[in-house]
């Protein structure tokens, strides 16, 4: 039986990189959403710019479930590399989209879907004459016909193609015209609309659509970043060419024309956080973007930055570890070294944003802690958050706000103080006093290193300032528990002894994982994770549990391995459940290692579920 | 080193400069290098450059490396912030610095370890961005605080204290920042002084990527026979240029110059710089016969001081950049924020 349903389905795009799809694919993701219905696209990409296998994934849920659901409804098979792979991977009773422009063996197809051939190819080639025109215009052709078959209203492609090419007019009318070609096409070839529909709904209001990496690039900007210096890693990419966009439109003296912002593409990782570095020093407001490897090449400096007290925020958008590992998939695998990255004793403070709305609050607060903490913060994406666009509430800004550049002193608080040491604990929260180079002509100068200093900077190797320091650095970093985003705690319908932690992009999946699971009988308070260090409710929390799942996306647990070493865990309490296979976590598999383990748990001890 | 604090009091007839401070008001604390050490010298040639200029110590600032030499910059300008970053790694951290505020000046102080080898890619970056700063490098051709080992500046054939050859091609790094494209090159040499100062002044007031490679000879691991960067060595083989003023736009030009061997050359304040030449013919603006000549002194086993090359309309990194005026870690939240109407315009673009 053909799969019928309304606004729940999953559609996934075979194309080959390089040809053009990944625009057609998100005018057909944004039409849905226009359409009042909550989509979920995501792009499956190779390292590679023209010719290897590509996805697109789009979810569509009426219910607004925003994670990856697993599985593909509907293919439109455009990649003939992938063929076999993608025809297999249908559900049955799903629906196969294909060129057949040149003829498939039926022993190529499948006879538990529903096929739909149309010779995209062909019709393209005998309306046009240019190769670039042929090929472009066979994904829009596509994008006409699933409007068709799927019952979509195509005015709505229409208006966003004519948006679009808003500064090109003349584009819009060929484009519409292929559009309508696909549409009508698929009127007269196929029984339209199939049982699996999309139609209009009022579940979208006045969400906003964006990848989390221009999110954070555009949280730098209102977070009063002026130097970003970086070097080209992907998934971070984006992020760094976002924050350049913004500025330019956003950060240009109207007067002057001249620039309230610096970015430096840097030659190496390297020198990417030496320029933060320096310029975080000298009182700007700096960072840069990367993903794992970069941060391993930043390590030293790192070290530094914690040590002699510097603010730098980083942007990690991981991807597939180790080395060079999956580099266009996703993962959680840099936690570990994140938070405990150089050499000697070192903690750093991370930010776990949920989606793209959270990359642009916590990108906007990293500069502000930063500033306050005296200290680099990480704020760490991934790849599905980063390279994703997401559906996710509108950006908002306080203009009373200001923003927050910690405890500097003026040239007047200098010649008012009684007493000035670069490392003198004034307050009791760990974090000392500091200024700027170029302050007072007499005060506050000091010498920055990185080697042992005593209260007031001065060089030295004694056991006794040495300890000094470094119990003030933690005394600072008990301060930051404070300070960093409180966990989300969602508790569930009903008292239950078992928990779940998790973090970051795992969190649509999780909350979706936690429906279906409620709906099995499995009940589970939930604590999303926004910071590091852990505050008090994070303990608190495992304590008030038996068992606590720790959902996560790399295969040492490392967010576990932070949670047992940092606040003296049971490790029989958390158990791990992880997904490391480079594709973003979805709420079927969290949903059934957790019934696994529920099953074993309540084998053993019937009471757990109670 | 010497254990012995200066005392604080000074003769009341001690030399005060315009703003009436002291040699002393430039100086640091007390240097922890070798008795003799040519970086001593650098230092003081620094202390006396800044004197001389007049400069307000608290708007230096000064960032180093790893090494002896980066050990230096607590040896002189106590009043000035200063940054002991990490090895090889200063001209990323001063960029960084430079970038935040573009109203100080940026003295890099750094070694042939921490420039030529751990270091190169960054030296060499720094000076293709055209950075405006000071950046010198003590080249004394050994690693001197791990105790003797060759650097990349070493000279092949050149001896170790313990007399093994080096058998690595050297590393100019004079010859490089030319090719480089820096705006101000120049090659010192520690114990010289009268060339040494008029050098580093003239770089302080270039607006640009000034480079200084200043031989800096090693008491205690590179100055024995055999060794090219030795005392001996380099005073036997030195081929200077020429000689250098530096005139401030206040003092003007009286003394005048036998035609054909001075070349006054104005600095983009007004400031001059008289350069008695020694090499005849030789042009400092002249980028390609500055790299030709250096090449065939160095086949000649001499060894260029002097000015090599300057640029005397250089343009910096902020230049490139287009930034505003007012130092970027001067700016406010309302220069910086776009506010809440720019976002709903951006959330609207959205949909």
């Amino acid at each position: 039986m053909p799969i019928e349903s309304v606004n729940d389905c999953v559609i996934r795009f075979a194309n080959v990189n390089g040809s053009g799809s990944a625009s057609a694919n998100q005018l057909f993701a944004r039409s849905i959403m226009r359409m009042g219905v909550p989509v979920a696209p995501r792009n499956i990409f190779p390292s590679n710019i023209q010719g290897l296998p590509t996805w697109y994934e789009v979810r569509v849920s009426e219910a607004g479930h925003m994670g990856a659901r697993g599985g593909t409804d509907f293919m439109v098979a455009m990649n003939p590399q992938t063929w076999d792979k993608d025809v297999a991977s249908i559900e049955p009773g799903g629906y196969l989209f294909y060129d057949s422009s040149r003829p498939i063996p039926a022993s190529k197809l499948r006879e538990d879907i529903v096929v739909l051939g149309m010779p995209l190819t062909d019709i393209c080639n005998r309306e046009f004459s240019s190769p670039r025109e042929r090929n472009l215009f066979k994904n829009i052709m596509y994008v006409g016909a699933l409007a068709a078959l799927l019952d979509m209203d195509l005015a709505e492609t229409e208006k966003l193609i004519a948006e679009q090419f808003k500064s090109k007019e003349k584009l819009i009318a060929p484009n519409h015209k292929v559009l309508r070609m696909g549409y009508e096409l698929a009127k007269s070839t196929f029984q339209c609309p199939l049982p699996m529909r999309i139609g209009r709904s009022n579940k979208v209001g006045d969400s906003i659509f964006i990848d989390g990496n221009t999110a954070a690039g555009l949280g730098a900007v209102y977070g009063g970043a002026t130097v970003l210096a970086w070097y080209p890693i992907t998934p971070s990419t984006s992020l760094a060419e976002a924050f350049e966009r913004y500025c330019a439109r956003l950060r240009v003296d109207p007067a002057t024309k001249k620039k309230k912002y610096a970015i430096v593409q840097a030659e190496d990782e390297l020198a990417s956080i030496g320029v933060v570095i320096g310029a975080g020093w000298n009182g700007a407001r700096a960072f840069t973007a990367t993903s794992g490897p970069g941060i391993s090449l930043m390590q030293e400096f790192l070290g530094l930055a914690y040590f002699a007290e510097i603010p730098a925020v980083l942007f990690d958008v991981q991807r597939g570890g180790p080395s060079t590992g999956m580099p266009t998939r996703t993962q959680q695998s840099d936690i570990l070294l994140a938070a405990y990255a150089s050499h000697g004793d070192t903690k750093h403070v991370l930010l776990f944003p949920e989606n793209a709305f959270e990359c642009f609050e916590f990108a906007a607060l990293s500069f502000d802690l930063a500033d306050r903490l005296q200290t680099p913060i990480f704020v760490m994406l991934d790849l599905d958050i980063g390279m994703n666009q997401h559906m996710c509430k509108p950006f908002v800004w306080d203009d009373a706000r200001n923003l927050d550049r910690g405890k500097v002193m003026s040239a007047a608080d200098l010649d008012a103080a009684k007493d000035w040491g670069r490392y003198l604990d004034v307050d009791g929260d760990g974090i000392p006093y500091r200024t700027y180079p170029g302050t007072h002509p007499t005060k506050g100068a000091y010498f920055t290193r990185g080697t042992s200093r005593d209260r007031y900077a001065r060089y030295t190797e004694e056991a006794a300032p040495y300890v000094d320091n470094m119990q003030r650095l933690l005394h600072k970093f008990e301060t930051a528990k404070t300070l960093v985003p409180a966990p989300v705690i969602r508790k569930a319908a009903q008292p239950t002894r078992l928990g779940v932690l998790y973090y970051g992009s795992t969190s649509p999946s999780m909350l979706e994982a936690a429906d279906l699971l409620a709906k099995d009988g499995v009940h589970l308070d939930l604590l999303r994770v926004r910071g590091f260090p852990f505050s008090s409710e994070v303990t608190d929390f495992i304590a008030a549990h038996e068992q606590v799942f720790v959902v996560e996306q790399n295969r040492d647990a490392q967010l576990r391995t932070l949670l047992l070493t940092e606040c003296d865990i049971d490790p029989a309490q958390l158990i791990r459940t992880l997904n490391y296979d480079g594709n973003p976590i979805t709420a079927r598999f969290i949903r059934k290692a957790i019934l696994e383990h529920v099953e074993r748990l309540s084998a053993k001890n019937p009471k757990v579920l109670s | 080193m010497s254990y012995l604090a200066k005392p604080k009091f000074h003769h009341p007839a001690i030399e005060t400069n315009e703003l009436g401070f002291t040699h002393r008001d430039y100086e640091g604390s007390i240097s922890t290098l070798c008795a003799g050490c040519g970086h001593d010298s650098i230092s003081s040639a620094i202390m006396r450059a800044c004197f001389e200029l007049s400069l307000p110590p608290h708007r230096i600032a000064k960032l180093s490396g790893i090494g002896c030499s980066s050990k230096t910059p607590t040896y002189f300008l106590g009043q000035s912030h200063g940054f002991n970053s990490v090895h090889g790694r200063m001209p990323s951290v001063l960029t960084g610095a430079n970038l935040a505020n573009k109203d100080l000046i940026y003295l890099g102080v750094s070694g042939d370890g921490d420039s030529a080898s751990i270091g190169f890619g960054q030296f060499a970056h720094s000076i293709r961005r055209g950075v405006n700063m000071v950046y010198i490098v003590e080249n004394n051709g050994v690693y001197g605080l791990t105790k003797g080992q060759f650097s990349a500046t070493s000279d092949r054939g050149s001896k170790s204290k313990k007399g093994v050859a080096n058998q690595d091609s050297a590393i100019d790094m004079a010859a490089i920042a030319v090719q480089l494209g820096a705006t101000f090159v120049a090659r010192s040499f520690s114990g010289d002084k009268s060339q040494l100062v008029p050098l580093i002044k003239a770089a302080i007031e270039h607006r640009g990527a000034a480079f200084i490679d200043c031989i800096s000879p090693c008491v205690a691991f590179n100055n024995h026979e055999g060794s090219t960067k030795s005392f001996d060595y380099v005073r036997s083989h030195n081929a200077a240029l020429n000689r250098l003023d530096y005139i401030t736009t206040r003092a003007p030009i009286t003394t005048e110059y036998e035609p054909g061997t001075t070349q006054v050359v104005t600095l983009h304040d007004g400031s001059k710089l008289r350069l008695a030449k020694i090499g005849a013919d030789y042009d400092v603006h002249d980028r390609v016969a500055a790299m030709h000549h250096l090449h065939t002194k160095q086949a000649s086993g001499e060894i260029v001081t002097g000015l090599i090359y300057m640029d005397e309309t250089p343009h910096d990194l902020h230049d490139s950049l287009d930034t505003v005026d007012t130092p970027l870690n001067e700016l406010n939240t309302p220069q910086l924020t776009p506010g809440q109407k720019a976002l709903d315009g951006i959330n609207a673009s959205l949909r």
